[in-house]
């Protein structure tokens, strides 16, 4: 079945799909409508929707029902994603599943309501204390909205880690067709860890506290290890990038305007291609090197540059040092989006 | 230690990869008489398989090691938070919070107000010792007027830092709560008062009858740098004045029933549509369209954009569609972008319309620049057009505002607009899905659709050439 939905309304159906049984969260604009969703259909189908009294407070029920074996989310944006980090920190130590879809808004600090794709940093890199990742992936359209929410369940609840599912203003205001599934995911079963409140998980014991140092450090190396195998499950999406001389890399939204500029290139007689990555952490670098060889790099992103440094770095690790050195950003900021004009005008020159 | 009884405790404690058979407490610690109350209490109950303790950053955060149950440690100052997690997410357990008075009283205060105002299902164990008793001996927000701790080496002055928070003093303000009282186990006689306080705390949670919070007063001598007992004579004659020992809450407890809602078996009861519109198919044939409408709020700009791509959708054709939002959206203007394409979209952007609705004078300014060379501007004739077009577009001036108020209508302006593109055939959309689409967007109003047809169709007819 199709629906015309608000992407971040297809955020909430995903959820739903996906098994989620509470949702916890305090309202933020461009992110709100994913709160207004939840408080609706939530409880319509005998599931929890709890309006948090800060973010902290949404976070760490989110400690609470997923230590207590449950799939839960919140949603937010910037400002309300920057005071979940020490808790996005404990769900990772404590290695609970749990979804936070953050809309990023413009900043930093009280910024606007605009787009931006600027917490790229704490949605990639683990913003909070400690060596931990998160599973981050980057949808570019409503049905990626709908779909990658439903990966996001699947990936926490496989990796033990929390999943962040990082849009921004544009796109979660935007409404689009979705294709929703025939069946719900069934319920993961957590009863090996979590404190279920029942005989059989009487002596379970969630926690991120490790008081001697060496079994510290040996979490860690676990932790390591694990996020280490995490990048088998790397998505991406490559378009003409087969006879490209020229590769825009760019997510999410950016992802979008890539696309139609590379299209425009090409009518142009620019040999123009797309490397969208679909997860960000883990970073499809093996795709990206694929893609990238020989090429040159342009990126397209809504922040000062944390984007291009990351497929830098990315591609130096894949032994892609000149066309780490190549690579060139367009950019803007402050809510404003990057046009099609600028893209392309930019590409030309580095052609 | 097996010729001790120790009901609802582990066995032994694996603390520090040693297995020993102490907690780790200093002497004279209450810490260590409340965990035997609490454990004592939730065997005694049978409720050890059902109980899930959150446990606090403090002088109580090892109590997994010693309560046989299930636990979930969680961040300092927001056991109340995760115990409101645990219990929405496993309503039949019984959800016990265990918190000092650093966490509950100042990092975490607010989550177990919050907490306690919304009524949640578990109870709260708030010790008070007056100070911060692992991380050193700080002043606490309980801390007494004069006290001395390592951050009021002076005492606590009340001149700079206000004097000590009553917490079920403030608790006792909110509706919600069952259960409310402050207890204390500075010596034996009050050790059995807190004892069937804390049994009553689990009864509580036992029969799901709603949120219930006991403060229990506790000798601290390490921190006190006190003899255990002269900490508990401290507790007893110097606390005990600050803190008055008593019940503030104790009702019945009946609860509130949720209210009734629609309910739904499935996600797919609930969101099935009954004119479900099949999914868009590729036709590389079709120009891709890009339309921008702008005007002011209340107009109907928003409700105009979205029947272009209802009527699109109804068409198989791939469509978006976006609104300005934020504060613009609130202080009078307001835009939205479609874009319709016989191809999966890329950019959502309308940088370049192929069709601009101008509603004002402003919308105009604004994005008439912008139009693509062989695109079309159509601009309601009130408003007056200062500028030019760039060269290559057609602009319709429309009198959308006036036909509407001439039908009796003011309010189908937005209507007389799309009866403009279809005439001059803007949308690259047929006449029958754009009608449809128009009727559907009346779908709580059904006669008003029907009119806004007629409305269509009669604006359409007029000459205004």
């Amino acid at each position: 079945m199709t629906k015309f939905v608000k992407s971040n309304e297809a955020v909430v159906m995903g959820a739903l799909y996906a098994g989620c049984d509470l949702y916890f969260g305090y309202p933020i604009t461009p992110a709100s409508e994913i709160a207004h969703g939840a408080a609706k259909w939530f409880p319509m189908l005998g599931r929890t929707f709890v309006q948090a009294e800060c973010e902290t407070a949404s976070v760490n029920m989110m400690f609470g029902a997923a230590g207590a074996g449950r799939l839960c989310m919140t949603a937010t944006s910037g400002p309300g994603f920057s005071l979940m980090q020490e808790g996005i920190s404990y769900l990772a130590g404590a290695e609970l599943p749990a979804v936070v879809v953050d809309v990023n808004r413009a900043g930093p600090g009280l910024g606007n309501v605009y787009p931006e794709q600027s917490d790229y940093t704490p949605a990639v890199k683990g913003g909070g204390h400690g060596s931990y990742q998160t599973f981050t992936l980057a949808p570019a359209s409503a049905q990626e909205m709908f779909d990658l929410t439903v990966k996001a369940f699947e990936m926490s609840a496989k990796w033990r880690t929390p999943a962040v599912v990082f849009a921004d203003g544009l796109q979660g205001q935007m409404m689009e067709s979705v294709e929703l599934p025939e069946e719900e995911s069934p319920r993961p079963d957590f009863s090996a860890w979590a404190a279920e409140g029942r005989p059989e998980t009487r002596r379970n014991l969630v926690k991120s506290i490790y008081l001697d140092a060496a079994q510290q450090e040996e979490f860690n190396r676990h932790l390591q290890e694990k996020y280490a195998r995490m990048a088998a499950d790397a998505m991406s999406e490559s378009k003409m990038t087969d006879d490209a001389e020229l590769v825009i890399v760019a997510f999410g939204i950016s992802g979008r305007i890539a696309s139609t500029a590379a299209g425009e290139l090409r009518r142009a007689g620019v040999k123009a291609g797309v490397f969208r990555p679909v997860t960000l952490n883990p970073f499809p670098r093996e795709a990206l090197a694929a893609a990238a060889r020989g090429r040159k790099i342009m990126t397209i992103e809504l922040d000062a540059g944390q984007f291009a440094d990351d497929v830098r770095l990315n591609l130096a690790k894949a032994g892609l040092g000149a066309e780490a050195a190549s690579v060139r950003m367009v950019h803007r900021m402050g809510g404003e989006v990057v046009s099609v004009d600028d893209a392309v005008k930019a590409a030309k020159e580095m052609i | 230690m097996a010729n001790i009884e120790q009901r609802g405790m582990y066995e032994s404690f694996p603390r520090s990869g040693k297995n020993v058979s102490y907690t780790h407490y200093c002497p004279g610690c209450g810490h260590g008489i409340i965990n035997k109350l609490i454990a004592e209490a939730c065997a005694d109950l049978g409720l050890q398989d059902r109980t899930i303790f959150v446990d606090p950053v403090g002088c109580g955060v090892f109590t997994y090691y010693y309560w046989d149950a299930a636990h979930i440690s969680a961040a300092h100052g927001r056991a109340s938070a995760a115990a409101t997690g645990v219990s929405r997410a496993r309503p039949d357990a019984v959800t016990i919070a265990y918190q000092g008075d650093g966490d509950l009283g100042a990092i975490g205060f607010n989550n177990a107000f919050q907490a306690a105002a919304r009524g949640e299902r578990f109870g709260c164990i708030f010790v008070n010792n007056s100070l911060y008793g692992m991380t050193g001996g700080q002043m606490a927000p309980t801390t007494l007027d004069g006290e001395t701790t390592t951050t009021t080496p002076f005492g606590r002055d009340p001149a700079l830092t206000g004097h000590p928070l009553h917490v079920c003093e403030v608790f006792a303000q909110l509706k919600a709560p069952v259960y409310i009282a402050r207890v204390s186990v500075a010596d034996t006689k009050r050790i059995m008062q807190a004892k069937q306080a804390i049994r009553k705390v689990f009864e509580i949670q036992r029969d799901r009858k709603g949120y219930a919070l006991l403060e229990i007063l506790a000798p601290c001598p390490t921190n006190f740098k006190m003899t255990p007992d002269k900490a508990a004579a401290f507790c007893i004659n110097e606390m005990e004045a600050e803190f008055p020992l008593g019940v503030f809450r104790d009702s019945a407890g009946e609860g509130l029933a949720p209210r009734e809602i629609p309910r739904a078996a499935s996600c797919r009861e609930l969101f099935a549509e009954k004119d479900a519109v099949p999914p868009a198919a590729d036709d590389p044939s079709f120009e891709e369209r890009r339309f921008k409408f702008a005007g002011y709020g209340g107009q109907g700009i928003l409700s105009l954009g979205l029947c272009i791509a209802e009527a699109a959708r109804l068409e198989r054709r791939h469509t978006l569609w976006f609104p300005s939002y934020g504060p613009e959206q609130r202080g009078g203007s307001a835009n939205c972008s479609v874009v319709v394409s016989g191809t999966p979209i890329g950019s959502p952007a309308v940088e370049h319309p192929d069709v601009l609705v101008c509603m004002n004078q402003p919308a105009y300014e604004r994005f008439a620049g912008d139009v693509k060379k062989g695109g079309t501007i159509i601009v309601d004739a009130t408003v007056p057009v200062v500028a030019d077009p760039p060269e290559g577009v057609r602009l319709v001036r429309w009198p959308a505002v006036k036909m509407a108020e001439e039908f009796g209508v003011p309010k189908a302006a937005n209507t007389m607009m799309l009866a403009a593109l279809k005439k001059f055939k803007c949308t690259g959309l047929s006449d029958e899905n754009l009608e449809t689409a128009l009727v559907a967007s009346f779908k709580k109003k059904p006669a008003l659709g029907e009119k806004n047809r007629e409305l269509l169709r009669a604006a359409e007819a007029r000459d205004h050439s």
